[in-house]
């Protein structure tokens, strides 16, 4: 045990007297968090549109005020003629134009009806869709408020509660999404580097001669790194609740507990990967390539997982970020315990003993 | 120039002697290109929806059935109890809860008015948004059905109702896939490029080759496009494999000029390409360049505007998006490759990528010193 | 042997914050030499080597090397210099012959001229055998034969070599120091340090740096004589009993 913390010890040191990299691994969880916090969103807000109102009469210019008032809609450009429209979409200008007739306030008030056009950039199918919409319901209110004064019979009122986010701010979403790529991606990259870094100076040898097992050294390597990311939790959720407003509404002792699991499973994953490689740059592609998008994809947070084809839900279930999200969700956001989400804190639980073990034996088999 | 071609075969040979490194950097991007984009789908059509009826009258039965046939929802449960529907969205295995109060169908009738409340797990505000909007957009269609079966309404309709008819340019199947896969070629590119960029000279530091290099009459220039241009080669080699990829697998075929892609392409990366040295010459070990070079990668890709939408962000975060080359790539990408725009439309952007070849890559031929 | 000085070194310094590792030193090495620079770890021998080859820029003081200035025309030095580091600096993923091109190349060597530099090198060092190894598979001693070959491959008027046969074995030790007299009887000046005392007494002659200071600098028979001793060694224990410095700074 004397053996062990001492080696613990020299592994602090090395990571101690690098002040670059402990500024980059302390800053980067605060300056992301940060950044993405109060900029990503999936709403779709102030998106720059074109108005075609050949009329230009009381109804139009209304409607179209209303329009351009809403936060949703920032009105970029008023065209004479549809022929510009290409252009303004194939320079990226804008994301949508609404194209009024002739006579839009006669056609009304005579009529009754008249026909508004809306044309989306469908080349980001997920704006288009949801621009769509906005515009489509901003238009029917109008509609209604036309028809004010005639109360339409059997009528059924929804009334909408937002749970959770009733502010529908972005972060809610994206820190706990963030939390569990930076805490993955940091631990898996540091400890396999770090490991590998040995190997590749020679130094793995030195260690593996001396009468510590591997195992030992192994712990060593990680443990500074365990407590690194202790660090990095707790300044992530200090940064959420104090300047992004989040609530912890469950145990925060439990958040930090199992996010710590999580810290291990990572790092664990970075020793099965240092076990079969033997150069820092496969180490940190495996890490950092591999890893990336697989875990903003697979997670959740990102794309809903109920929407992709079986076999990749299925892959999903590997992604161990997955199931730390629906942690983070659970436990910071919706304030349930542990009696909720057992079952995930299982299955991280195991993954990490089965990484161990699968990196324990590949350790065995390379020295033996 | 004869200099530089010593450089050149050398940094070759070094790259094609280590296969696990040429295999991950063409395997594993291809293989992401593959699975990837299948799991990018935003498209609320499978909205879990748990339902507490209170009613059960034939009115709220007939709503149920409207809202499970609109293909926008799936049905996780029908619950007795509001605590019961709440237990299936913590578990996330609801979105909206629909609560249909004990009176439904006596105030509909008899009162002429009623109430429905829906509660959506606002977590995602964005999923949330949409899924109340389409429960909301079908709800008003049972009700217009209600009113038809119990109102003669005059044939000239006094009410006044506009016609909102919608297009979707350039993608009207709304197929995600055309967007995404475009995307995410651009962000595997430039983790390639920055990561093996990132690593190259400070590889040769931390094992000390670099002393007999810096000890040689070599021209500071030559050092970096010796490393620049073997790497701007493979990057250019993936983006084809890429395209390869996007045809045969999604087909996807580029509406505009593809030598217009290959161009923004080639000065991207250079711009890249010369992140990843300037990284590179900054860094004293391996560890230190990786963690930065993913810093920074992290905050490019989720500032990129792939995932979210730039013009959402508040205005101090769109202007750090200005700083971030991914972007313009993304936004040139989906204009070649789905809009078929021309030069003339990317010609700010391909401006904008220039400056940032031109800075980042003098930056670090500045920054790489041969004495300290 | 008044000859032309291709090393001028007057009162150069190199101080890293507090620490002075140059400390104002001052000699002339003439052309054709083996020029012997000694001294205990930490004496400042790298230091001060790494400021003539232009590796480091001197605090102050004046040196020039080949008749450069090191403040102004590093390059220039660079050009007519070779040299070779401690740490052995050849790319070891690339093979034995990959390496020759690759610095004559950089030398900027013609074809014809690298084609004969190769096989006139792979004969010197045996190593026709081994053209296409890697260069990682070769044993030490050969690695630091190749690396000095190297480093001399583009005819520099001075080689510069930091501690070359460290970790070697005497019969190898033996056959390098037989290539350092074929490269000084090419007229290469050759400056070298080394902590082997044996090895100073093959040096023309020899300065011994302690604490960053050169505390004696003569032939090694001169040293002998003045400092009583019969053997390098013991000039250098008597020297460098005066250091106060760590030995492992």
């Amino acid at each position: 045990m004397k053996q062990f913390l001492v080696f613990v010890r020299k592994e602090w040191y090395h990571i101690l007297r690098d002040p670059k990299t402990l500024f980059i691994l302390f800053g980067m969880p605060i300056v992301q968090i940060t950044i993405f916090g109060f900029a990503l969103t999936n709403e779709v807000k102030n998106a720059k549109i074109a108005i075609l109102d050949p009329s230009k009469d009381f109804a139009s210019t209304t409607l179209i005020n209303r329009i351009d008032a809403s936060k949703y809609f920032e009105v970029n450009d008023y065209l004479v003629s549809t022929k510009d429209l290409e252009k303004y979409f194939k320079e990226g200008k804008i994301k949508m134009a609404i194209i009024f007739p002739q006579h839009f306030n006669q056609s009304i008030s005579h009529t009754n009806t008249a026909q508004i056009q809306i044309i989306a950039d469908a080349s980001d199918p997920n704006t288009a869709t949801v621009l769509t919409n906005y515009a489509s319901s901003i238009i029917q209110d109008w509609q209604n408020d036309l028809n004010k004064n005639r109360k339409l019979p059997y009528s059924i009122h929804a009334e909408v509660r937002m749970l959770y986010n009733p502010e529908l701010k972005g972060a809610f979403n994206f820190v706990p999404g963030v939390m569990s790529m930076v805490l993955m991606l940091v631990s898996t990259l540091m400890t396999s580097i770090a490991i590998v870094r040995e190997k590749e100076l020679g130094m793995m040898e030195v260690l593996l001669v001396s009468p510590l097992k591997p195992i030992t050294i192994i712990l060593a390597k990680t443990i500074p790194y365990l407590l690194l990311s202790l660090v990095n939790i707790i300044s992530i959720l200090l940064l959420s609740v104090f300047a992004l407003d989040l609530p912890i509404q469950g145990s925060i002792f439990l958040l930090i507990a199992l996010s710590l699991l999580f810290t291990i499973t990572s790092l664990s994953l970075g020793i099965l990967i240092s076990s079969i490689t033997n150069s820092q740059q496969v180490a940190m592609l495996i890490s950092l390539m591999g890893l990336f998008l697989p875990t903003l994809m697979l997670s959740g947070f990102m794309f809903p997982i109920e929407n992709m084809p079986l076999p990749l839900q299925l892959i999903s279930n590997l992604v161990p970020a997955k199931w730390y999200y629906f942690i983070v969700k659970a436990v910071m956001i919706k304030g349930l315990g542990i009696q909720s989400i057992w079952k995930e804190s299982c299955i991280l639980l195991s993954m990490t003993i089965f990484l161990l073990i699968i990196s324990i034996k590949k350790y065995k088999v390379r020295l033996s | 120039m004869n200099i530089l071609r010593y450089l050149l075969e050398k940094e070759f040979r070094q790259i094609f002697r280590d296969p696990s490194i040429l295999r991950m950097i063409f395997i594993m991007p291809i293989i992401q290109l593959i699975i990837l984009p299948q799991a990018a789908n935003y498209e609320v059509k499978n909205v879990k929806i748990a339902i507490v009826d209170h009613d059960h009258s034939t009115y709220s039965t007939s709503m149920i059935y409207k809202i499970t046939a609109s293909g926008y929802f799936i049905l996780t449960g029908i619950n007795d109890s509001h605590l019961d529907a709440m237990e299936l969205v913590e578990r996330d295995h609801a979105d909206i809860i629909l609560e249909i109060p004990a009176h439904f169908e006596k105030d509909l009738v008899k009162e002429s008015e009623t109430e429905v409340l829906m509660s959506v797990n606002a977590i995602n505000g964005m999923r949330a948004n949409l899924g109340a909007s389409y429960l909301s957009v079908i709800l008003r269609d049972y009700n217009q059905d209600v009113r038809l079966k119990w109102v003669q309404l005059p044939r000239f309709d006094e009410v006044k109702r506009l016609n909102i008819t919608s297009t979707n340019w350039y993608n009207p199947h709304m197929n995600y896939k055309l967007f995404m896969v475009p995307g995410i070629l651009v962000i595997l590119l430039t983790m390639v490029g920055a990561f093996l960029a990132a690593l190259n000279i400070v590889k040769e530091k931390e094992i000390g080759t670099i002393e007999q290099i810096n000890v040689t009459p070599i021209k500071k220039y030559h050092f970096i496009l010796g490393k620049l241009i073997p790497f701007w080669m493979m990057g250019m080699f993936v983006l084809s494999l890429g395209l390869l990829v996007a045809r045969v697998f999604y087909g996807i075929v580029p509406l505009g000029n593809i030598g217009l892609l290959y161009l923004f392409s080639g000065c991207y990366l250079i711009a890249v390409l010369g992140l990843g040295l300037l990284i590179s010459t900054i860094s004293q070990t391996q560890q230190q360049a990786m963690l930065l070079a993913f810093f920074l990668m992290m905050i490019f890709i989720m500032m990129s505007g792939l995932y979210t939408s730039i013009d959402s962000m508040p205005y101090w975060a769109q202007v750090v998006t200005w700083f971030n080359p991914v972007s313009y790539f993304i936004e040139v990408v989906r204009m070649i490759v789905l809009k078929g725009s021309t030069f003339r439309d990317i010609q700010f952007n391909l401006g904008i990528i220039l400056i940032f070849a031109i800075v980042l890559n003098s930056w670090a031929v500045f920054s790489y010193k041969k004495r300290n | 042997m008044e000859t032309e000085k291709v090393i001028i070194v007057k009162d150069l310094t190199k101080s890293f914050g507090d620490f002075i590792g140059t400390n104002a030193i001052t000699f002339d090495v003439h052309k054709g030499e083996i020029f012997g620079f000694l001294g205990a770890n930490g004496a400042g021998k790298t230091t001060a080597m790494r400021m003539l080859c232009g590796l480091s820029r001197p605090s102050s003081g004046e040196a020039s090397v080949a008749g450069y200035d090191v403040y102004k025309y590093p390059e220039e030095i660079k050009r007519n210099i070779g040299y070779m580091s401690q740490k052995f600096s050849l790319y070891e993923d690339l093979t034995v012959k990959e390496n020759i091109r690759f610095y004559s190349g950089i030398y900027g060597l013609n074809k014809s001229q690298i084609h004969e530099k190769t096989s006139s090198l792979l004969d010197q060092l045996h190593l026709l055998n081994e053209k296409d190894s890697l260069v990682k598979s070769l044993p030490l001693g050969w690695k630091q034969k190749l690396a000095f070959s190297i480093a001399i491959v583009h005819n520099p008027a001075i080689v510069f070599l930091d501690e070359p046969t460290g970790g070697v074995d005497p019969i190898t030790r033996r056959e390098f120091w037989e290539m350092i007299y074929q490269a000084s009887a090419n007229g290469t000046t050759v400056f070298v340090t080394t902590h082997y005392m044996d090895e100073a007494e093959y040096c023309n002659r020899v300065s011994i740096m302690v604490d960053g200071k050169i505390e004696a600098l003569d032939t090694p028979s001169n040293l002998k004589r003045y400092h009583n001793a019969k053997t390098m060694d013991d000039v250098f224990l008597i020297l460098a009993r005066k250091a106060q410095r760590q030995a492992d700074q």
